[in-house]
């Protein structure tokens, strides 16, 4: 793997939280790498650090110690302001529970993350249509997510993570709210994203059918990460 | 623009919740209001008081009288352009719950020592020329449906008996400010009955009114009188019009300090009544507040966001608050005006409580933007299911 294509790549980062006087390790030395235009899962048991290495890694939280290098960014050299600059311009996030703002409509929700980029009304609009077409939302872009099922709550969280079209995706547990038609459904549009649209995947998945969609699959045991 | 539409939406995401809040801030600004302009009436007897006359009294207690005879030589004081006879009546109207002012004054010189109250040339004479004639304010007469030419009957409390009058005109104040529940019959009335009935009584004065030329020179005219019945059996007291009111409001100080309290309690209570609510709906949005936060959004956004919805509802409380006052205080005004002849909201008042809206909204949201803005976002979307 040549330096060009890597996406990701994190070097000795460790991670605990204190919980009272104790010191409690989540994550121990953790060193890999993500090519560019590649879809990895994450796997493991509760408890085993896969959300807090995707929260590392995504600017959301902050290593201990180690270095996390995303395109040519050292994300661990940023403060929060930097980092949330950074964000809103590289990660595009999907929850497991779509995190959609309720008073929003579907098209509001994706216009979101646009509100903090230079452009107009009417280019934001464009955008947000565009991406409404790769979800196949068009006709419910005026519903509020009480008005969507589950799958197409997903798919509006699809299209604001990739409004802003950025380089990585990061995915916690996108099907775990959902029945096993939707899930596919999604798997198969997160698919689309990395094979047409090139984007970088990280998943923390459960799920063992969600997780053949992807190209890598790494497994994360009491804070460890195992060889592949 | 896309913060506003959030912030009006989340206004109304929980009508019931909003709706009450929005009451509640409105009941405490229309109570702060209403308060504010009841302490404000409190002094409105001082403020509308003239520069140019003065009241004199028995040094000893308003309760004792000054003779006659001090008028003549007050009018002698250099500085001293009008002088004026008075006693409080205190007379009763069918029952004691109809209480309004009455007032035995010298006919002649009332008109021109108190220009504010407006009557026709023709009222004018008609009450000159009838010692039984009485003069009352525009609103008491409407209040019992006096008309000019009928007969009123006061029963006395201070001067017994039954004291027949016949309204001779209806004043108008000059200013919004004038009292026009007040009654007015002539003193030689009243001095002639007392005359006949109890002699002892007669040629009493209650107070004097005595009407200056030059404002500047009341303090100097004040001790000139006084120093004329130095060491007399009735000394006297002699102030301008506004210290003699302000005499009156001292003595009921502690009500008024009472009341501006309440006033600032209860904008104290809808704050946290408010506080609380905000607090409940930024804990319910944490989550949301993260992930705007995960999207790039800064905790300046956030802030915008509670600050702005807390805003929102105080100002809208205080704007029905506002719109309230006006329509509650002429009710005041209109239905207990033997209490509040005068119950004006005035422009200061509803500045202060716009003000108190905007300290509501803004404390309200302090502990919310502070939760919402320092929360983590793994913290904030650990929130979730």
């Amino acid at each position: 793997m040549s330096e060009r294509e890597i996406a990701v790549r994190m070097s000795g980062v460790c991670k605990s939280y204190q919980r009272g006087s104790q010191n409690v390790p989540v994550l121990e030395d953790i060193n890999f790498e993500i090519a560019s235009g590649e879809f990895l899962a994450l796997m493991g048991p509760s408890g085993s650090g896969k959300s807090t290495l995707l929260n590392l890694l995504a600017g959301i939280d902050k290593a201990d110690s180690g270095i996390i290098t995303v395109g040519n960014c050292n994300i661990t050299s940023l403060d929060d302001s930097e980092l949330a600059d950074w964000r809103a311009a590289n990660v595009g996030f999907i929850f497991q529970f779509y995190n959609l703002i309720p008073v929003l409509t579907a098209f509001e929700n994706i216009e979101l993350p646009l509100l903090l980029t230079g452009l107009t009304r009417r280019e934001r609009r464009e955008h947000v249509l565009a991406a409404l077409e790769v979800v196949s939302l068009t006709d419910r872009m005026d519903h509020r997510p009480s008005q969507l099922s589950g799958g197409q709550q997903q798919r509006v969280a699809i299209a604001r993570a990739i409004i802003t079209d950025p380089a990585i995706l990061v995915a916690d547990e996108p099907t775990g709210d959902l029945d096993r038609v939707s899930a596919g459904e999604i798997m198969d549009l997160m698919d689309h994203m990395v094979s047409d649209f090139g984007k970088t995947i990280i998943m923390v998945t459960h799920d063992p059918r969600a997780a053949e969609k992807a190209h890598v699959v790494r497994h994360l045991e009491k804070g460890i990460l195992m060889e592949s | 623009m896309f913060m506003l539409k959030l912030i009006f939406r989340n206004v109304f995401r929980h009508k019931l919740r909003s709706t009450l809040t929005v009451v509640g801030v409105a009941v405490a600004i229309l109570a702060f209001g209403l308060l504010r302009t009841l302490v404000g009436l409190w002094y409105l007897g001082v403020e509308s008081s003239s520069s140019t006359r003065l009241v004199t009294r028995n040094a000893i207690s308003l309760v004792f009288s000054l003779p006659l005879s001090y008028k003549e030589r007050i009018r002698q004081v250099p500085g001293v352009t009008g002088i004026g006879a008075m006693n409080w009546f205190g007379g009763v109207y069918i029952s004691e719950k109809n209480f309004f002012p009455n007032f035995a004054i010298e006919a002649e010189p009332f008109f021109d020592l108190y220009p504010e109250f407006r009557l026709t040339d023709e009222e004018k004479k008609s009450f000159l020329r009838d010692r039984q004639g009485a003069i009352v304010g525009r609103k008491l007469a409407k209040k019992y449906g006096w008309k000019v030419g009928d007969r009123v009957v006061l029963k006395g409390t201070i001067f017994p008996g039954q004291w027949e009058f016949t309204v001779r005109g209806i004043y108008k104040g000059a200013q919004r400010s004038t009292d026009e529940t007040q009654f007015f019959f002539s003193w030689d009335y009243l001095n002639e009955t007392m005359r006949r009935t109890v002699p002892r009584r007669a040629d009493q004065i209650g107070i004097y009114v005595v009407g200056v030329a030059n404002p500047e020179r009341a303090a100097e005219i004040s001790e000139n009188i006084d120093i004329l019945f130095k060491n007399s059996l009735a000394e006297t007291m002699t102030e301008t019009e506004k210290a003699f009111q302000l005499s009156f409001v001292a003595m009921t100080e502690a009500i008024m300090v009472a009341i501006q309290i309440v006033s600032y309690v209860v904008i104290v209570i809808i704050m946290v009544v408010a506080a609380n609510t905000m607090a409940m709906t930024a804990r319910e949005r944490i989550s949301e507040y993260a992930t705007m936060k995960s999207l790039g959004f800064k905790w300046l956004h956030i802030a915008t966001v509670i600050a702005g919805e807390s805003l929102f509802i105080a100002l809208l409380g205080g704007a029905v608050g506002v719109g309230l006052t006006f329509p509650f205080s002429g009710i005041i005004e209109r239905e207990l005006s033997q209490f509040f002849p005068v119950f004006r909201v005035e422009l200061l008042t509803t500045f202060m409580q716009i003000m108190a809206a905007v300290v509501v909204g803004t404390v309200a949201a302090i502990f919310p933007v502070w939760r919402g803005s320092t929360i983590t976002i793994a913290d904030g979307l650990r929130r979730i299911g």
